[in-house]
């Protein structure tokens, strides 16, 4: 029960991280790495406003920062002509100074004794049991994000920026600023990926500066589980299945380590092999039927 | 409406591979009037529309259009006056993105504020009536992806998407080439009922002399970046494409 309590939180607050994922890499069409810089962003600023006293802000500083970022990668990608996967390894580990910075100086911080968003909640609720509020708090968090989310890609700027992803020659013959939409984008998803920081920091109680390491794959390997069970459909479905494949990704990861099916140190390796298998299984079953009809045809000249 | 002043343009200046694409071509076109553009490969008929576009800039010379001198002006910025037709099918359209969705796109490109709904109420059946206009059962289909159209539906739908924000110009880039008979025979016809009905500026490109005379008011031929024939009204009622063959042979020459 814990353990899946545990995984339902952490799947809801990575959640929002594979939402700001399912942005650039489904609509955007661009796999963008300032993720792992602008969740450690996210989660140090949230933490050093949390130890000052204000957790309220550090929330709201973890999704401006990230945005900030995103903007930054997004402006390398479109006005410098940067390749985009180039300028995301570029911000990211341009963040990384940043990150240490923001942390003051320390690659760690803890929370402890500081009040925050989950202990506030807790503690207004005294006859709720913790994981209840907890749960119910990310949740609602992952709720306000999936609902603007849903609500902004189906405004115009929303439907200019999914055209963009879509088809870039459509776009750039049309009155649409194709590098303005680019940027949004990407800010746009790595306000999400800062927000899921900022969130991870205060459950956690505490923030390290190797947390961002592999985030990038674990929100693409949710994205894809999630896709899984929903398939491809509509944008407003596919952060629904983000936000599910999260929760169910943080399950199986729970479920092997329970098991003691490998060790926690592997879970990287298994996220990455998650994504290598979804990305590469249209190539392969290409290869089959290719093969498979070599030996059919094969089979009739004999005969 | 559309004026080409004295338009120079060459690619790869300075070196051995330098190739003259527009040479002071200088070209008028009126409001209403439907130019089909002709020509060999390389005869500047693309690095014209390019021009026009905002593909490059010029390097002398200059483009107004509607009054307007929009020879420095971004691509982005030109495309509110500018419907561009691409000749593959599925350059024009968003294959992941809902008919309405299209549409939507391509017609609130005047409005303003960027937040407001992408697909309104309205939009929806203003959409839909002109989609029935086709006679092509799109009406029906409006929230399917483009991506399920066949090629001649998608064309029909790019053509809608370039007209209906009201361009002053319309450019198509041989826009039936790609399509089977029958569908590029309906494509032209809607083509021709929407230049005629919304008094557009329309070019046309097109390797086929004989639907550069069928179609239109008016055939220019280029070569080398340069206008060799222009002909219209009487004198191109008495042209066929023989003597349009004839003529280009004679004038290459020249």
């Amino acid at each position: 029960m814990v353990l899946f309590a545990g995984s339902l939180h952490l799947g809801l607050i990575y959640g929002l991280m594979a939402l700001g994922i399912y942005v650039t890499f489904r609509i955007l069409n661009t796999p963008d790495l300032t993720t792992d810089g602008s969740f450690t962003l996210g989660l140090a600023a949230s933490a050093s406003l949390t130890v000052l006293g204000m957790p309220g802000l550090g929330i709201v500083c973890g999704i401006l920062f990230g945005a900030l970022a995103g903007g930054v990668t997004g402006f390398l990608q479109t006005k410098m002509d940067i390749h985009p996967i180039l300028s995301g390894i570029l911000t990211m580990s341009a963040l990384y100074t940043v990150n240490l910075y923001v942390l003051g100086d320390r690659s760690n911080l803890s929370l402890l004794g500081s009040p925050h968003l989950f202990s506030a909640a807790v503690a207004s609720l005294p006859g709720v049991p913790r994981d209840v509020t907890r749960f119910f708090v990310a949740l609602l968090l992952c709720l306000v994000c999936f609902a603007f989310l849903a609500w902004f890609f189906g405004t115009h700027l929303g439907l200019c920026i999914r055209a963009t992803g879509d088809n870039d020659d459509m776009v750039r013959a049309s009155s649409i600023d194709v590098d303005a939409m680019r940027i949004i984008a990407t800010a746009l998803s790595n306000a999400c990926v800062g927000f899921s920081g900022a969130v991870a920091a205060q459950y956690q109680g505490y923030a390290d500066i190797s947390s961002g390491v592999g985030m990038m794959v674990v929100g693409l390997a949710s994205v894809i589980i999630g896709e899984v069970f929903f398939g491809r459909r509509s944008v407003t479905i596919g952060f629904v299945s983000a936000i599910c494949g999260s929760v169910v990704y943080r399950l199986i990861i729970a479920l092997a380590l329970k098991s003691n099916f490998f060790p926690a140190y592997a879970l990287k390796l298994v996220s990455a092999l998650i994504v290598i298998t979804a990305l590469s299984l249209p190539a392969l079953k290409g290869r089959l039927r290719l093969a498979s009809a070599r030996r059919e045809a094969r089979r009739h000249a004999r005969g | 409406m559309l004026v080409v002043e004295r338009a120079r343009k060459t690619f790869f200046k300075d070196t051995p591979n330098e190739r003259v694409a527009l040479d002071g071509l200088s070209l008028r076109l009126e409001e209403g009037e439907f130019l089909t553009l002709i020509g060999s490969n390389g005869a500047g008929k693309s690095t014209l529309f390019n021009a026009i576009t905002g593909g490059f800039l010029l390097d002398e010379g200059s483009i107004t259009l509607g009054g307007l001198d929009i020879t420095w002006l971004l691509p982005h910025k030109r495309a509110l006056m500018i419907g561009y037709l691409f000749q593959n099918p599925m350059k024009g359209t968003a294959p992941d993105m809902s008919i309405e969705e299209n549409l939507a796109l391509a017609y609130s490109r005047r409005k303003s504020w960027p937040l407001r709904r992408g697909v309104s109420k309205e939009d929806g059946s203003f959409f839909r009536d002109r989609l029935a206009r086709f006679e092509m059962g799109l009406e029906d289909r409006m929230k399917d992806k483009v991506g399920l159209l066949s090629g001649g539906q998608r064309q029909a739908l790019s053509l809608l998407m370039s007209t209906i924000a009201r361009p002053r110009l319309l450019l198509l880039d041989e826009h039936t080439a790609a399509l089977d008979p029958a569908a590029a025979k309906k494509i032209m016809r809607i083509t021709n009922d929407i230049v005629r009905e919304q008094r557009l500026a329309a070019m046309m490109i097109t390797h086929n002399a004989q639907q550069a005379l069928d179609f239109g008011t008016r055939t220019v031929m280029l070569e080398g970046g340069r206008i060799i024939l222009d002909i219209s009204g009487e004198e191109r009622e008495r042209m066929t494409v023989a003597r349009l063959v004839e003529h280009y042979s004679e004038l290459r020459v020249l």
